[in-house]
C-alpha cells in the first residue's frame, strides 16, 4: 500500500505543522473564534435574512371578508368563482364589486397572497369539484378575517411569503400555513390520488408542471 | 492577543457551520430557482378570463373562419373556426401569426404627414379632422378643375361593402379609374365570361374531384382558400386519387404529386392543348356534355389537330409525347377530372390563352358546372344600394376612358390593367391606396415607385408602415382585420357562396380608424353630390343595413354560405358552352407570352414562386414565418436562388457562393443554392422578401423578385402574363 513504501514525508509535515511549534494562540482561542463565527452567522441566518428577504406592502384597501361573507348566498364561491371554462376566477374583478356596489373607475390592484410561480399548473377545478377540498384547507380561515393581513413579498422572486410560509425554518401547524411542491405532494400521497405516473412510476410531474 | 490566521479561519469555520444550519443558504438556493423561471423576457401567459371571438381572417383572399382566443382584453391564439364551411378548424401559418401584425411594431398608430422628403421616413403625427379635411380639401380642389378623373385608386379588392364605398366613392367623385390588384381572378373572370357568359368568379370543386392536373397551382403553398385545398388535396391522397403537376420547379405540391410533369417554364397553354387533342384524337371526351352542351367544338377540335399535335407540343414543354399521351389519357378517363388554373398562389393573372385553354380541358370531360368540376359562381348581390346621383363634374369625369384602357375594344377581356402603373401614372393628380401595398407587390417595383413620385398626392390606408405608406404624403391608417367589423365575400376558388363575418376582437389599440368611416368622413367633407351618394352616418350602420337580414346570423355563425348552391344553365346567348368563337379565336391565335430579355444576353430564365411560408400581398410574413424559411432560402439577410447545378456549373458557380443576377429589369446580390428539383436553365426565387420597410424581422433579409421582373402583356388580354424574366448570373 501506497502509505506504507514510503512513510517519510507525512512525518514531515505533521512536524511542520504541529500545533505547539509555533504560538500565538491555543485550543480556546479556535474555539472561541468558531463560535463567534458560529454565532454571527447564525444571528444573520435566523434573524436578519428573513427581514431583509421580504418587503412588507399593504393591500389596496383593508378588505373585510367576515362583513362580506354574511351578505352574499353562495359563500367563497360567490366572489371567487369557478368560470364556465373550469378557469378558476382568483380574486374579484370591477365586475363582481359592481354587483352590489356603485360604479368603480378601475380595477383594484390586489395582491395575491396564493399566487404560485409560472411553472405550477394549478387547477381549482379539480381539488374543489374533483376531490371536495375545502377553501380553508389551502386558504386557512381567510373567509372570517375582518382585515386583510400585510403582504409580505419575497424580494428575490416576487411571491408572497404565504407559499414558503411565514415559519422561515418551514414548520407548519396547519395545511394552509405553507404551499410549496412538498406540501402539495404530501396531501397528494395522503388522500392517494395521482400516485404514480406511467413513464416512471413515480408520483406525476407533468400533473402540476406542464 | 494577536488575531492569528488560526484564529480567523476558525472564525471562517464557524460562519460556514453557521450558515449551514441557518435558513439561509436553503431558502436562497429554492428562491434563485424561482427567480431564474421568471427572467423578465420570458413571456408569461396572462392571467384572467378566456374567451372566444369568431371571426374571418383577411390576411389573404382565402376567407378562413378563425375563433380567436381572449384573455380578459388580449388576444392570445389564433384557432380555425370549427365547422366553417372553408376551413372546419384549419389555418395557415399566416393566419395564425395575425396577432404579431396587431400587437407588432410596424402599426401606424395615427394619421400622419410626411414631413420630409417621400421615402424619407419623417412623418408629423397629425388629428383626424385635419387629416380627412386634408384629404377632402385635396380632392375638392381637383374636382374644382374639372378633373375628376385624375383620382385613382388602388385596392386589394372590389367587392363588399369596403370594396364597393370605394368605388362608389370614385364614382360619385366622378373617376373611372379605380384599379384592383391584379390575381388569377382576373383571368378567371374572363374565361368564365367568354366560355360561359358569366359574371362572376370560377369555383373549382377540389373537394369532390378524384384527379387534380394542376397547372402550377400551388396547393400545398397557398392557392385558393388555403386551408381547404390542402384539405382537398389530403381527401384525394387518403382516396387514392391522383394529383399531377405540371411545374418547372420540385415545388412541395410536385413533390407530393403522384405525377410531377417538369414543363419548360411558359409551354403550359401548349401541354394543355395537346392534351386537348389527344383526347380528341382517342374520342376520349366526355360525348354527351360535347354533344349537347357545348359549341364551337368543331373548331376547337380543328384548331388543336392543326397546331398542338402532341408533337410540337413534345419540343416547346419538354415533355415527351408518351407522357403528353399518358397523362392526358388519364385526366380523361378518371371520374372525375379537374385542371387548375393559376400558378403558384394565384397571384399573377397569367395568359388568358393558358386559361381558356385549361378551361377547355374541363369542357372536354365534361366537368363544367358539375361536381368535382368548376363551377361559375355568380357575382354577390347582397349590397344594394340606391344609385349614386352625379353632378355634371362627375358626370364628365366618367365619360373618361380609364387610364389603363381595360375594357376598351382593344382590352375588352380586361377589368383592371393594374400593373400598367408601372407604364406611367401620367394623369393621377391624387391616388388613394387601400389594404395593399403595390410599391411591394407589384411587377417591376422600381418603376412603380418612380410612377409613384410623379403623383403628387398620395394618401395611404394602411394599418402598417410598407413600402406603399412609406412613399405616400399622408396615411390615415385603417383598424386592422382583428379590431374591425367587415363583410368579406369569398371568391377564392369556392363553389359554395360564402360570405364571412370580419369582426373586432380586440378594442383598437391606436388611434386608427375604419376605412369604410374614412371613406364616409372624406365623402361628407366634400359635401354636394359626393357626400350624398353616402347616406349612412358610418360604415358599421352602413353595414348592419346593407346585410340586413343576414346580419343577425353573420353574428352569430360568423359566416353564411348557400350551402347546396347549383349553377345553373349557361348564359350565353345559345345557352352552350362556348368552346369556340371568334373572341376565343383571337385569343388563341395571339402570339406566345415571351418572356423579357433575349436569349443571347440573357440566358436564364428567372421565375418567382409562392411559398406558404411568406405572404406577398398587403401584409408581409411575420416573424414566426420567416423563422420557418428554410436557409437554402435566406441564409444571415442573403436571399438565395434556385439553380440546377449542372447549369450552375457551366457558370462556374460554387454552392452557396453569392453571385450578381441581372435581368432586364434589375440587378441584385444573390447566394446560389444548387437544387437538383429545378429544371436546367431555370433560376427561381420566392416571392414575399426583400422588404425595404416593415420591420427587422422582415426587412432587408433576401431580395424582391419584383425588383427582377417586369409585367409582360398577354397579347390577347392586356393582362400580365410574365411568368419569368430573361436573367443572367455572374
Amino acid at each position: 500500500m501506497s502509505s506504507n513504501e514510503d512513510p517519510k514525508p507525512k512525518d514531515v509535515t505533521e512536524e511542520a505543522h504541529s500545533p505547539s511549534s509555533k504560538g500565538g494562540g491555543g485550543g480556546a482561542y479556535l474555539l472561541l473564534f468558531f463560535l463567534i463565527g458560529l454565532a454571527l452567522s447564525m444571528v444573520v441566518g435566523w434573524g436578519i435574512f428573513p427581514k431583509v428577504l421580504y418587503s412588507t406592502k399593504s393591500q389596496p384597501f383593508d378588505f373585510n371578508h367576515k362583513l362580506h361573507l354574511e351578505q352574499v348566498d353562495d359563500s367563497c364561491q360567490s366572489c371567487h368563482f369557478l368560470r364556465e371554462d373550469g378557469t378558476f376566477s382568483g380574486a374579484p374583478r370591477l365586475a363582481q364589486c359592481i354587483d352590489c356596489h356603485e360604479q368603480k373607475e378601475r380595477e383594484v390592484p390586489w395582491l395575491i397572497y396564493a399566487r404560485q410561480p409560472d411553472c405550477v399548473f394549478f387547477s381549482h377545478a379539480a381539488h374543489i369539484k374533483g376531490a371536495g377540498v375545502d377553501c380553508v384547507t389551502c386558504h386557512g380561515n381567510t373567509g372570517t378575517s375582518e382585515s386583510l393581513r400585510t403582504y409580505q413579498e419575497n424580494r428575490i422572486t416576487g411571491y408572497s411569503r404565504d407559499i414558503w410560509g411565514h415559519s422561515i425554518a418551514g414548520i407548519k401547524h396547519n395545511t394552509w400555513d405553507r404551499m410549496k411542491m412538498d406540501d402539495c405532494a404530501a396531501c397528494h400521497k395522503d388522500s392517494g390520488s395521482h400516485e404514480s405516473s406511467v413513464q416512471t412510476g413515480r408520483d406525476a410531474c407533468f400533473v402540476c408542471h406542464k | 492577543m494577536k488575531l492569528s490566521r488560526r484564529c480567523f479561519l476558525s472564525l471562517v469555520a464557524g460562519g460556514a457551520a453557521g450558515t449551514a444550519l441557518s435558513p439561509l443558504p436553503w431558502k436562497l438556493a429554492d428562491d434563485s430557482s424561482i427567480w431564474s423561471q421568471n427572467w423578465p423576457w420570458t413571456p408569461v401567459p396572462p392571467d384572467g378570463e378566456g374567451t372566444y371571438t369568431l371571426s374571418t381572417c383577411t390576411l389573404c383572399p382565402g376567407g378562413c373562419g378563425i375563433n380567436v382566443r381572449k384573455i380578459d382584453d388580449r388576444a392570445i391564439k389564433i384557432e380555425g373556426a370549427k365547422d366553417h364551411p372553408l376551413n372546419d378548424g384549419g389555418v395557415c401559418m399566416l393566419g395564425l401569426s395575425g396577432l404579431q401584425m396587431l400587437y407588432g411594431p410596424t402599426r401606424i398608430q395615427t394619421p400622419l404627414k410626411r414631413a420630409g422628403d417621400r421615402g424619407q421616413g419623417q412623418w408629423k403625427p397629425i388629428s383626424w379632422e385635419q387629416a380627412i379635411g386634408e384629404v377632402a380639401q385635396k380632392l375638392g380642389d381637383l374636382r374644382g378643375l374639372g378633373k375628376p378623373q385624375s383620382l385613382a385608386c388602388i385596392a386589394a379588392k372590389d367587392t363588399g361593402t369596403v370594396g364597393r364605398l370605394l368605388r362608389r366613392f370614385m364614382s360619385a367623385y366622378g373617376s373611372p379609374n379605380f384599379f384592383r390588384m391584379p390575381s388569377v381572378e382576373d383571368a378567371y373572370e374572363a374565361a368564365i365570361y367568354i366560355t360561359q357568359g358569366a359574371i362572376g368568379s370560377a369555383g373549382t370543386d377540389v373537394n369532390n374531384a378524384d384527379f387534380i392536373l394542376s397547372f402550377g397551382s400551388a396547393l400545398l403553398d397557398g392557392y385558393g382558400s388555403p386551408v381547404r385545398v390542402f384539405r382537398a388535396n389530403s381527401r384525394l391522397k387518403e382516396l387514392n386519387g391522383t394529383v399531377v403537376q405540371v411545374e418547372p420547379r420540385l415545388s412541395n405540391t410536385a413533390a407530393k404529386a403522384d405525377k410531377w410533369l417538369a414543363v419548360k417554364p411558359g409551354s403550359e397553354a401548349d401541354l394543355a392543348l395537346a392534351m386537348a387533342h389527344v383526347i380528341i384524337s382517342n374520342n376520349a371526351m366526355n360525348q354527351t356534355f360535347i354533344a349537347d352542351q357545348v359549341e364551337g367544338f368543331e373548331a376547337f377540335a380543328r384548331m388543336v389537330q392543326e397546331k398542338y399535335a402532341p408533337e410540337t407540343a413534345a419540343g416547346k414543354t419538354g415533355l415527351s409525347v408518351d407522357v403528353i399521351s399518358e397523362w392526358a389519357m388519364k385526366f380523361a378517363s378518371a371520374r372525375r377530372p379537374l385542371a387548375l388554373y393559376g400558378k403558384g398562389k394565384g397571384q399573377v393573372p397569367g395568359s388568358l390563352k393558358e386559361a381558356l385553354a385549361v378551361h377547355a380541358l374541363n369542357a372536354l370531360v365534361g366537368n363544367i358546372n358539375a361536381e368535382g368540376g368548376v363551377w361559375a359562381l355568380p357575382a354577390y348581390d347582397y349590397i344594394n344600394w340606391p344609385d349614386i346621383e352625379t353632378d355634371s363634374v362627375a358626370a364628365a369625369g366618367l365619360q373618361t376612358p380609364r387610364m389603363d384602357g381595360a375594357g376598351t375594344d382593344k382590352y375588352p377581356h380586361a377589368r383592371y390593367l393594374t400593373h400598367r402603373i408601372a407604364a406611367g401614372a401620367e394623369g393621377i393628380e391624387a391616388l388613394l391606396v387601400a389594404e395593399s401595398n403595390p410599391c411591394f407587390s407589384l411587377p417591376n417595383v422600381q418603376a412603380i415607385r418612380t410612377a409613384f413620385e410623379k403623383i403628387p398626392f398620395v394618401v395611404s390606408f394602411s394599418s402598417f408602415m410598407d413600402e406603399t405608406a412609406m412613399n405616400a404624403d399622408l396615411i390615415l391608417p385603417n383598424h386592422t382585420y382583428l379590431e374591425r367589423y367587415e363583410d368579406v365575400p369569398v371568391t377564392a376558388g369556392v363553389t359554395q357562396p360564402t360570405v364571412g363575418l370580419c369582426r373586432p376582437v380586440v378594442e383598437p389599440l391606436y388611434k386608427t380608424r375604419h376605412l369604410g368611416d374614412s371613406i364616409l368622413q372624406i365623402a361628407k367633407a366634400m359635401k354636394g353630390t359626393v357626400a350624398g351618394a353616402f347616406p349612412w352616418e358610418d360604415y358599421e350602420s352602413c353595414l348592419k343595413l346593407t346585410l340586413a337580414g343576414h346580419w343577425e346570423t353573420l353574428e352569430e355563425k360568423g359566416v353564411i354560405t348557400a350551402a347546396g348552391y347549383a349553377p345553373g344553365g349557361f348564359e350565353t346567348a345559345s345557352g352552350k358552352f362556348m368552346l369556340m368563337n371568334d373572341d376565343q379565336g383571337a385569343v388563341y391565335m395571339a402570339d406566345d407570352v415571351a418572356t423579357e430579355g433575349n436569349g443571347n444576353e440573357y440566358p436564364l430564365v428567372l421565375i418567382p414562386y409562392d411559398s406558404i411560408r411568406l405572404a406577398s400581398r398587403y401584409v408581409g410574413a411575420a416573424p414566426f414565418m420567416i423563422k420557418t424559411v428554410s436557409d437554402a432560402v435566406i441564409k444571415g439577410q442573403d436571399g438565395y436562388v434556385e439553380i440546377n447545378p449542372e447549369t450552375a456549373k457551366t457558370l462556374g458557380l460554387a454552392d452557396g457562393q453569392l453571385a450578381t443576377l441581372t435581368t432586364p429589369v434589375g440587378t441584385a446580390k444573390v447566394g446560389i443554392h444548387y437544387d437538383e428539383g429545378i429544371m436546367p436553365g431555370v433560376v427561381a426565387m420566392p416571392r414575399g422578401l426583400g422588404h425595404t420597410a416593415y420591420d427587422r424581422f422582415l426587412a432587408g433579409k433576401g431580395v424582391n423578385v419584383n425588383e427582377l421582373i417586369g409585367f409582360v402583356e398577354d397579347p390577347a388580354s392586356g393582362l400580365d402574363a410574365a411568368y419569368g424574366i430573361g436573367a443572367k448570373l455572374a
